[in-house]
């Protein structure tokens, strides 16, 4: 666990010596309130309720998360320094799992500086506080979900910008499962109950309760799951990397 | 924290057994068998791709054998693979380190991350600081110093946890000579109570710093000897050279001494060298000739032998007949 919180310290440290956080937070709260204000139509809804903040969410992160995740792995193959960290005496489980939870704190930290809006509905009316929460959580839980991708991606190659296409485009597949792009390409592979599953796969399908407040605990088993899953397979990798 | 864990044998020591590793076809370490023993500087030396890095990555636990195995003080890199680590420090190639940390930064991550806490990890951090000298880098960016230094935070890294067994992959790579003093200086006098595996391209390191040299090259073993015992091997082992003006005369006198196999003029100097038939001692004689002669020697060496001429014969000869 110590090794853990020693590599995650040691994450944070580097995301803010260097301009990538304040990059990041900068552009995801410009962009979450643009979205929000402007395509959401927050005002001209007339409802007290974050539900056009959240529904952007996902098409934020899509972008955003790779940006963050991309050089989580590929830096260190890249600066040579995976060979200091792995031969220093922590697993890779626990290097892994300490990389993705300093990404996943900091992308909470980001969450919660996006408190304005919430005092600006509280402001103009009276919301439901809790669903506001839950559907915090939920975003959180799904930002989990990129990240974890991200960190498997990142483990298979040396170039950020590869770590980046791959994981956006995975992302965008997961996100889109359950739509006719991606259950058209699968209808004609698989058989259909096997299409279902896919379509049971979409971000946006266990988001879109989310977003309006409800958190299924379906939903959160769903994310969880996915970020076990990726998280595992990132470290399946570096074991392997080890081996080949 | 001192590990005297093993119960059999040397406690302290880097040992491979028939250790192999491949690249899909390519074998790029080839049933290596290699023992470093406490107190001793042991050189792992090869050209350049000979797999010194690869063999050094195996023992660090970075990369997995494919077949054999290493020992770090009596723990299998394999089946033990943090307690060889912990019991292990380790410079890898070119010295990486997280750039955009301060040095003080950088070591406490170390640190932490090596178990060590309190007062150990001050007592750690104190004492590689003073060692390399880094106390007024402390707190720059690793990114912002020269080369000499971030090479020392490498080295600092490496011995912060007082480690029993040390593995450097080219520790002075691309430092100026005196900051490869000062490297060799410490490598030195951390020797006594460790075993310590070096790997080098340089044979100067190898008369500066090595107790005995381990030469491969495309992945095997080609010599396992100590740097005198190398030079023995060397035709100029025993040869006496000599400058003195007008010696090219004395040329042919020497040829005919009993002792001497063959003389030769260096062309640019005019240095003379004379070496001995095998098993014969040619310093009494040539010097004895040269004072019948009465030539005025402005220098005159008994050779030891030369290690670049030994190295250069062992490894073409190998990498010509894979």
């Amino acid at each position: 666990m110590s090794a853990v919180i020693t590599v995650m310290r040691r994450e944070l440290r580097s995301y803010f010596v260097t301009p990538m956080a304040w990059v990041f937070s900068v552009i995801f709260l410009i962009l979450a309130g643009a979205l929000t204000f402007y395509l959401g139509d927050f005002y001209a809804r007339g409802q007290a309720d974050l539900q056009p903040f959240f529904e952007f969410h996902p098409w934020l992160y899509l972008f955003l998360v790779p940006a963050l995740s991309m050089q989580i792995w590929a830096e260190e193959r890249k600066s040579g320094t995976m060979e200091l960290l792995l031969t220093l005496p922590i697993t890779a489980t626990q290097a892994m799992l300490g990389k993705f939870f300093a990404a996943w704190l900091f992308v909470a930290m980001v969450l919660v500086l996006t408190f304005p809006i919430w005092l600006t509905v509280n402001y103009l009316g009276h919301p439901d506080n809790g669903v506001i929460l839950a559907s915090y959580l939920g975003s959180l839980l799904m930002a989990g979900a990129y990240l974890a991708v991200g960190c498997c991606m990142s483990t298979l190659t040396r170039s950020q910008v590869v770590a980046f296409i791959l994981t956006a485009a995975v992302c965008f597949l997961l996100l889109l499962a359950g739509q006719p792009l991606v259950l058209d390409a699968a209808a004609g592979l698989l058989p259909p109950p096997l299409v279902q599953a896919v379509a049971d796969l979409s971000f946006l399908h266990h988001f879109a309760a989310i977003a309006r407040g409800v958190l299924d605990v379906r939903d959160v088993i769903y994310f969880v799951l996915s970020i076990v899953f990726w998280l595992m397979a990132g470290i399946i990798m570096l074991n392997l990397r080890r081996a080949s | 924290m001192r590990y005297s864990g093993a119960t059999h044998g040397w406690p302290h020591m880097i040992e491979t057994e028939q250790l192999t590793r491949r690249y899909g076809s390519l074998t790029a370490v080839d049933g290596l068998t290699l023992r470093a023993e406490p107190g001793q500087v042991l050189g792992l030396l090869g050209p350049n791709g000979a797999g010194k890095s690869t063999v050094m990555r195996m023992i660090s636990g970075f990369l997995a054998p494919s077949s054999g195995t290493a020992r770090v003080c009596g723990f299998d890199v394999r089946k033990q693979s943090i307690k060889a680590r912990r019991a292990l420090g380790y410079l890898p190639e070119g010295a990486p380190s997280y750039g955009e940390l301060t040095v003080r930064e950088f070591l406490e991550f170390i640190a932490r991350a090596r178990g060590l806490k309190g007062e150990a990890a001050w007592n750690g951090f104190d004492s590689v600081v003073e060692r390399l000298q880094l106390e007024a880098v402390l707190r720059q960016p690793i990114d912002t110093l020269s080369k000499g230094f971030r090479r020392r935070v490498g080295l600092a890294q490496a011995i912060i946890h007082d480690p029993p067994a040390l593995m450097l992959d080219e520790p002075t790579d691309g430092l100026d000579p005196n900051q490869k003093h000062q490297v060799r200086s410490l490598i030195d006098a951390m020797a006594r109570d460790r075993t310590i595996l070096i790997s080098t391209h340089l044979l100067e390191e190898v008369h500066a710093l090595c107790s005995r040299v381990v030469i491969i090259a495309a992945g095997r073993l080609l010599a396992d000897a100590t740097p005198a015992e190398l030079e023995q091997r060397s035709r100029y082992h025993g040869a006496v050279s000599f400058s003195a003006p007008g010696a090219g005369l004395a040329k042919r006198m020497l040829e005919r001494l009993p002792e001497v196999s063959a003389v030769e003029t260096d062309p640019l100097d005019g240095r003379v060298t004379v070496f001995p038939r095998t098993g014969r001692q040619v310093l009494g004689p040539v010097q004895a000739l040269l004072r019948e002669q009465g030539l005025e020697l402005s220098e005159l060496q008994l050779e030891r032998g030369r290690l670049d001429e030994v190295f250069r014969q062992i490894t073409t000869h190998a990498e010509q007949h894979p």
